[in-house]
């Protein structure tokens, strides 16, 4: 299991109903599925991810996200993830919005471009950041919309969007210290938990701590 | 048979007639007092029964899905790309069912049967049947045949149709619904389509009311015209241009010239047959009249055009789908304009807000509503995927 989604299967409570946005070969599904009994959907493109899906009793929908989800309705997911796709959307903001329309609450994780590795290689190297998390070129890269957890933190407060948790981990190892005390410059994945918070004031929002479960409740 | 037809097929095969003494009432009110249906199995059905697989078939289909009916036989049952061993629909692994519709022409009881109050061919006399009346009489044979559950309930296009009904009728009696090419009710367009079918059949001189048998004759121009208009609804544009344009595109190394291929290499100037295309329909509806029967033909277009399960939850499909314990497999094809792949879109968003399982595929196919009988490699490899997964999940792994 990649690191982000080792995070991602603590959020998700056992028997909910699940919509994954691009949900891949459904191998996160498939393990929801089996060792949660959640009730899970998954919409994917990719022909051959879609037929791993149906080989693995994976309910899949072929479904281009940029063609927006209208046909779901309101409230009818418990959780609705959004995994490594944001960077990849026409309007990652109205999906945003529409995941948590459709679920109760969302889960994003997305590439940070903020991460030290990306600083560096446009201020040394003058290039596009390539790494291992990030392995495309400017030219043919399906990712149009990348962003920093600094960035998404603004977009989450400007949304009224509520940050329930979030998280950042590398390719390698899931936070450590150092990454909870700098995540959007060591993080190479942000995660996400949010809720289509409740209209609440500018000055009631609190800057969201990190890994703080407690919010939760509120 | 000397040749490679009997490859991945499940080989000569012979339909068994089935009889049933109980009345069965019908939608319309009426009540077959008991009827016959023909059926074709392949493959085994395991000790738990739990392996059993049922075809629906469409509007022209009938029992014979697989295989050959005797050694001289040119061509196999209309689904035999999907159903064999080793094929999508494995023999090897599923018990499957597939019969000839009630109102059919394919040996089940229909129009061209013995009416026994009257000791002469139902005709015309034959009740309207309607998808539900197919499915209430598919659920006496599945339990003649002593099976619990369905493993899956497939078809295509009103096959399809009869898989949706399943789904809602006998919620507790399929484990998968597979619906491919289908729609929840008839476009006005639709309706318009087989209208004209059924007109070029009632106005035809042969056709006496309905009782052409009486005088021994057959509406041969009807039906071929309702197949003719019938057949283009079920080719793509695309699909006829490769198909007609092959001499110009031979000629020039181009793509294609719109499938205008000629029929002599020069016109006639006359009208008489000029087109390639012309004389392909001419043919396929010569073929078609001189096996189908047109009051069949009648019938199954109503099946069609009555269509709707939601008429009786208000217009709302997704509280039809409500009590449906199934998983759906929904699967459309991008040319089909016959059902297009908005039609099982809109399948797939009734049944998402009635909150059930389903996957929905649109595969790229030129080949337009046909495209559900052909052996298209990422159609086909899905359905093998589906259905390999339930037969484990169903069956366990010794298959």
């Amino acid at each position: 299991m990649r690191p982000d989604q080792e995070i991602i299967q603590r959020w998700i409570e056992p028997g909910s109903r699940v919509l994954d946005l691009g949900c891949g070969d459904g191998a996160l599904l498939a393990w929801l599925q089996r060792e949660k009994g959640v009730h899970a959907i998954g919409l994917e493109i990719d022909p051959v991810n879609i037929e791993h899906c149906l080989g693995s009793g994976v309910a899949v929908i072929q479904q281009n996200l940029n063609q927006g989800l209208s046909n779901f309705e309101s409230g009818s997911f418990d959780t609705v993830l959004l995994a490594q796709t944001l960077q990849a959307l026409d309007n990652p903001v109205e999906l945003v919005q529409e995941m948590l329309r459709i679920g109760k609450n969302g889960i994003v994780t997305f590439p940070n471009f903020g991460n030290w590795k990306s600083r560096l290689d446009l201020l040394l190297r003058g290039r596009m950041p390539v790494s291992e998390f990030m392995p495309h070129q400017w030219y043919d890269t399906p990712n149009i919309h990348f962003c920093t957890v600094r960035d998404f933190d603004v977009l989450c407060r400007d949304g009224n969007i509520r940050v329930l948790a979030r998280t950042v981990v590398n390719s390698h190892h899931e936070g450590r210290w150092a990454m909870k005390a700098w995540p959007n410059f060591l993080g190479e994945v942000a995660i996400y938990h949010l809720t289509g918070g409740e209209a609440r004031s500018a000055k009631s929002q609190k800057k969201p701590r990190f890994e703080d479960r407690t919010a939760r409740q509120g | 048979m000397n040749d490679n037809r009997l490859d991945n097929s499940v080989g000569l095969v012979q339909p068994q007639r089935f009889h049933f003494d109980q009345p069965l009432t019908l939608r319309s009110g009426k009540a077959l007092p008991g009827y016959e249906l023909m059926v074709e199995t392949y493959g085994e059905l395991n000790a738990d029964k739990s392996n059993a697989v049922l075809i629906c078939h469409a509007l022209s289909g009938d029992h014979h899905a697989a295989g050959y009916h005797s050694e001289d036989d040119q061509k196999p049952g209309w689904w035999d790309t999907c159903i064999g061993p080793g094929k999508a629909i494995d023999t090897n692994r599923f018990f499957v069912v597939c019969l000839n519709n009630l109102g059919g022409c394919g040996g089940s009881t229909g129009p061209v049967s013995i009416n026994p109050e009257t000791g002469k061919h139902y005709g015309p006399d034959f009740p309207i049947i309607t998808v539900r009346d197919w499915v209430n009489s598919q659920v006496r044979l599945m339990d003649r045949l002593g099976i619990g559950k369905w493993a899956a309930v497939a078809g295509g296009s009103l096959g399809g149709m009869q898989v949706l009904r399943w789904a809602i009728s006998y919620p507790e009696r399929l484990h998968h619904a597979i619906a491919i090419a289908a729609a929840p009710k008839l476009s006005a367009q639709n309706i318009a389509f087989n209208e004209v079918a059924r007109q070029s059949i009632t106005s035809d001189p042969d056709f006496h009311d309905g009782h052409y048998l009486e005088h021994g004759v057959y509406p041969k121009q009807g039906l071929m015209l309702a197949r003719m208009v019938g057949h283009i609804t079920y080719l793509s544009d695309s699909a006829m241009r490769a198909k007609f344009g092959k001499a110009f595109a031979a000629l020039e190394g181009q793509t294609g010239n719109f499938g205008r291929d000629l029929r002599t290499g020069s016109l006639s100037f006359g009208f008489n047959v000029d087109f390639e295309v012309e004389s392909y329909l001419h043919y396929q509806g010569e073929q078609f009249s001189e096996k189908f029967d047109a009051n069949t033909y009648l019938l199954m277009t109503k099946a069609l055009d009555y269509f709707d399960p939601s008429v009786d939850y208000g217009g709302d499909l997704s509280r039809a789908f409500a009590e449906s314990e199934c998983n759906f497999l929904l699967i459309s094809f991008s040319t089909d304009w016959r059902f297009p792949p908005d039609r099982s879109r809109e399948l797939v968003k009734q049944l998402l807000k009635a909150d059930k399982q389903v996957s929905y595929l649109e595969i790229e196919a030129d080949q337009g509503h046909d495209a559900f009988l052909l052996p298209i490699p990422r159609y086909v490899n899905a359905l093998s995927a589906y259905l390999g997964n339930a037969h484990r999940e169903i069956c366990g792994d010794a298959s």
